[in-house]
């Protein structure tokens, strides 16, 4: 495939990328120029970008974000993008809600504030529409003509309306057999949206050949040769949850697993406020969460293990279930780390943690979001979650693309005649 | 048994630029160490130094993934397929 070479890199790099440096391998250290590259060309490890950070008087950053626009480019100064992103065509996903669940945290017996971040109010109603901005950033960097990506479903999507507002052509690959919901709301943007006969697995490495095949030639992939980029839009969620607690960090967040670049972002985005001066240090726990179905983070980190062993995924959570988790070793380090943990919920959880949710606090979440409250719940019942600590949980998607899962076992109260006899006899009233 | 081998972008340096090259082996134990004896060096970004497959490299055989079957020990039959990749690919 011809990709840009080093060397144009290196011109490109100070402007196109504001504080990014390079681009540094996660597992030997080893330093690329920026580049439309993701493993490292020594071990194959994932490549994540280095920044040389602003440094000075945090007070003055802080006013200086405080002043930016109400979405993610309010973090440019943080992040892999030229200082003039917000004028550029893109979708400005971010500062979503925070929203303050106290009917859940009185349900749950947690005393310490609790916390929903909602990140179904993204242009695409997932957080994915973060991660995607990023990477179109450095798509038209890199010169790319087609904008793509391997799906569970949401990504499509978010693909899909990211080149549409760029002005690019979108082709993205999804398994075959996907909600319908997310279907269209992937095909509706007018991209080609393709099935493939398989696993998401299947599909990434259905993808990660085509990259490397002339087919593939003038593609970016968001989240395989764009890969170190689009990842560090997930440091906005912690970025903006700290801001949104009043500059500060929360002792414990719940944070869903697929492949696990999220949580490792989190944890990326979290320590950068505290090297920068904007939150006081002071210990804080991750927690992640997996659905049972497709649970080798969990199960490697029950195990003790420090590698994850790949499965077959099998659950209604598809938006995770990744059975072969790229960054799951790194999810183990830091659970570890930090003093968390990571656990699973069925499938029957899943449901009951979305409709929990959507009882309690008026929101509806996808199969991910019932994922991170069942297993929320699971954690406080095992007494491996603080119930007096102040907790994050993130829901990452909205509950309208994963209709299947809760609509059998939610509807109608009663079917009664248009009279007030009926409704009596109902017994609703 | 002749396979023939995908090669991933990123070890194209050792196979002269080639996408897919030829190699002989019963197995992906042997079919790595015939790749190592026509492009020399290949084998050590594939294995670690204990002779495993590094933990972010993903190889099928055919359209199997060789952690699911026999790790190197996987037989590699005549005319097969086997695709090396990056592990790191995919999600979020």
């Amino acid at each position: 495939m011809a990709t840009p070479t080093i060397t144009e890199h290196d011109t490109t790099a100070p402007a196109a990328f504001g504080p990014a440096a390079a681009l540094s391998c996660r597992e030997c250290g080893e330093r690329f120029p920026l580049g439309p590259v993701f493993a490292c060309e020594i071990c194959f490890g994932p490549l994540e970008v280095a920044y040389e950070l602003p440094t000075g008087d945090p007070e003055a950053l802080r006013r200086r974000i405080e002043a930016g626009p109400a979405n993610i480019w309010r973090y440019a100064p943080l992040l892999p993008v030229p200082a003039d992103v917000a004028s550029k065509p893109n979708l400005n996903p971010g500062w979503t809600k925070l929203v303050k669940a106290d009917n859940l945290a009185r349900e749950l017996g947690v005393t310490g504030g609790l916390h929903i971040k909602d990140d179904s109010g993204n242009p695409t109603h997932s957080f994915k529409d973060r991660v995607v901005a990023i990477a179109l950033e450095a798509a038209r960097t890199f010169g790319y003509t087609t904008l793509s990506c391997s799906s569970t479903g949401n990504l499509a999507g978010a693909v899909g309306a990211a080149a549409a507002r760029a002005g690019l052509r979108s082709c993205v690959f999804i398994p075959h057999d996907l909600e319908a919901g997310k279907v269209v709301m992937a095909a509706v943007y007018g991209g080609e949206l393709v099935g493939i006969e398989g696993t998401y697995d299947d599909v990434n490495r259905f993808c990660s050949e085509l990259i490397g095949d002339p087919l593939g030639e003038g593609w970016g992939f968001v989240n395989v040769n764009l890969r170190p980029y689009y990842g560090e839009g997930s440091k906005t969620l912690a970025y903006e949850i700290c801001e949104q607690l009043g500059w500060k960090l929360p002792d414990q967040i719940v944070v869903p697993i697929a492949s696990g670049s999220q949580l490792t972002k989190i944890d990326k985005g979290l320590k950068e406020l505290i090297a920068l001066g904007l939150v006081e240090d002071k210990p804080y726990k991750i927690f992640g969460a997996q659905a049972t179905g497709c649970s080798p983070v969990s199960a490697a980190y029950k195990a003790g293990h420090d590698v994850v062993r790949p499965v077959k995924p099998d659950t209604i959570a598809k938006s995770l279930a990744i059975g072969n988790p790229a960054d799951g070793p790194y999810v183990l380090d830091i659970a570890r780390r930090t003093g968390g943990a990571v656990e699973d919920v069925s499938d029957a959880e899943v449901v009951d943690a979305i409709k929990l949710l959507a009882r309690t606090e008026g929101i509806f979440a996808e199969t991910a979001g019932g994922v991170t409250v069942g297993v929320l719940r699971k954690l406080l019942s095992e007494g491996k979650l603080d119930p007096a600590a102040e907790t994050v949980v993130l829901n990452t998607g909205d509950g309208l693309k994963t209709l299947d899962a809760v609509a059998p076992t939610t509807g109608l109260s009663a079917t009664i005649r248009p009279n007030l006899d009926s409704f009596r006899e109902a017994g609703l009233a | 048994m002749s396979v023939s081998v995908r090669i991933p972008t990123i070890l194209r340096t050792y196979t002269g630029g080639q996408a897919e090259v030829k190699a002989e082996g019963a197995t992906l134990a042997e079919v790595i160490a015939n790749l190592e004896s026509n492009h020399a060096g290949i084998s050590a970004r594939v294995l670690d130094d204990t002779g495993k497959l590094r933990r972010f490299v993903n190889v099928y055989v055919n359209d199997d993934d060789v952690r699911f079957a026999e790790g190197l020990d996987t037989p590699t039959p005549d005319g097969a397929g086997v695709s090396i990749i990056p592990a790191v690919a995919g999600g979020c």
